[in-house]
């Protein structure tokens, strides 16, 4: 038996499994991105508080990933075991990378482009939109990508605090011992995670090119 | 209001500019600018001229006295709508590089709200000014520009707005001997043609004497006095002396000897 008869066989579940992955990272990056983008502008102008949410989102970054899973299980409100839980973890995951290159990203335009903007009468409102947003928005769509693609790896966790997706055939495979059943999980996720990377390289270089 | 206009499009009164440390970059610096004249700021390095454009448009607010524009305290003045009516010209040019020169030159009539195909005219009247031709340029990006050519973008920008007053902070500083001479032979031209109100920076002496009605010159943060480009040439001060004899180096140092 080949590692792909696995696939074949039971392609059903590999599908279902395939969109519940999909759903739990697509949550996530939403959330992720509802909350980095504003905050990461927020922070530029406020350099102390940067350093507290940066500090505090770097914290985030070195707990495992399965213990943080855990330990979201016990809070109110998000915990618990579930879907709800898993894409808290990831959100908080993905959040560093979003916050961190929309800051960057909007620090890097051009001094003199700014001096330009302000001075021939934008608006703070004009030159965030116009100007600031518009040249950062290749860095901050590379914290984007970044922040996915781990979002996609770190999501075949989500199956431990039973949150499905494809880490589902992972532990599945794990605890029978099965390479096959394994790479029925592992196979999908790596897949997703190449596209997504593909696909956001792409809007990145249209972005760039501009 | 408390200012009957007396005709002056700029006037700087007893303006001090401090850094939140306390360290004075402009001390009660005094400048009227007419309608029609191009004053310029010379001096050196940190010297405050290019800090006091700034205090003009409100990039930076005087710590002490105040600005007038058009006889009017600028501190009363929406900021915004302010810089809007003057141009503004900086060494780097500042342009947009996600926009063409058509967008970069049309930012402040579309910021005023004019109907586009006025815009449209506007736009391709300045590019034409600045010799630009639209038909070659306008769909351009600054970064299909050479640097002369974005410094004309940036003249074109800042004219476009049609303001009465323009704040050029050394435009052509970072051109080449030619390119540098030619736009100054044709912003001298144009300048004269438009009779706005100029405040013009630089550090060099031959474009202070070739495009300067009047000469500011600064020391440290003090005026140390207005000059024609005549008087300027004869001036007693020292620091003055110093810079009208670097225009030629080799009679300083046959001087010296």
């Amino acid at each position: 038996m080949s590692w792909y008869t696995f696939l074949l066989q039971d392609r059903a579940e590999v599908v279902v499994r395939t969109f519940e992955h999909i759903q739990l990272v697509a949550a996530a990056m939403g959330i992720a991105l509802l909350v980095g983008l504003p905050v990461g502008i927020a922070l530029v102008r406020h350099r102390t508080l940067r350093r507290w949410v940066f500090g505090a989102a770097n914290i985030v970054q070195t707990i495992p990933s399965l213990a943080l899973f855990g330990f979201l299980i016990p809070v109110p409100w998000i915990g618990g075991i579930g879907a709800g839980t898993a894409i808290a973890a990831l959100a908080l995951y993905a959040l560093l990378p979003v916050l961190r290159n929309t800051c960057t990203g909007i620090e890097g335009v051009d001094a003199a482009v700014l001096e330009a903007a302000r001075g021939m009468g934008m608006t703070p409102g004009q030159v965030l939109r116009q100007v600031e947003l518009p040249l950062a928005a290749p860095v901050v769509l590379a914290g984007i990508r970044v922040a996915t693609v781990i979002s996609i790896g770190v999501a075949t966790i989500a199956a431990a605090i039973g949150a499905g997706g494809l880490g589902v055939f992972i532990f599945r495979g794990v605890a029978m011992v099965n390479n096959q059943v394994i790479l029925a999980g592992a196979i999908p996720a790596a897949l997703l995670a190449v596209l997504a990377d593909l696909a956001l390289g792409a809007v990145q270089r249209r972005l760039a090119s501009q | 209001m408390r200012e009957i206009h007396n005709g002056l499009a700029v006037e700087c009164r007893g303006v001090t500019y401090c850094l939140p440390n306390g360290a004075p970059l402009v001390s009660r610096l005094n400048l009227q600018v007419a309608h029609g004249e191009t004053l310029v700021l010379l001096g050196r390095s940190g010297s405050g001229k290019t800090t006091t454009l700034k205090l003009i448009n409100r990039l930076l607010e005087p710590s002490e006295g105040e600005v007038l524009i058009s006889g009017k305290p600028a501190a009363a003045l929406d900021p915004v709508l302010l810089r809007r009516g003057i141009g503004y010209v900086i060494q780097d040019a500042g342009l947009f590089p996600h926009w063409t020169v058509q967008q970069n030159v049309g930012l402040v009539p579309r910021l005023e709200g004019w109907g586009e195909d006025k815009i449209q005219a506007r736009v391709q009247e300045v590019l034409d000014l600045v010799g630009l031709p639209p038909a070659e340029f306008a769909a351009r990006r600054p970064a299909e520009l050479s640097g002369g050519q974005r410094q004309r973008v940036g003249v074109a920008r800042a004219l476009a707005g049609d303001p009465p007053i323009l704040l050029m902070d050394e435009p052509f500083g970072a051109l080449d001997p030619v390119t540098r001479a030619e736009l100054q032979r044709e912003f001298r031209a144009i300048s004269k043609s438009l009779g706005k109100a100029i405040v013009f920076v630089t550090h060099d002496v031959r474009e202070a004497l070739f495009l300067g009605t009047r000469i500011a010159f600064l020391s440290q943060g003090r005026l140390v006095a207005v000059y024609t480009p005549g008087e300027f040439l004869r001036a007693k001060e020292p620091e003055v002396h110093a810079f009208a004899a670097s225009i030629d180096p080799g009679s300083e140092a046959e001087g010296k000897r």
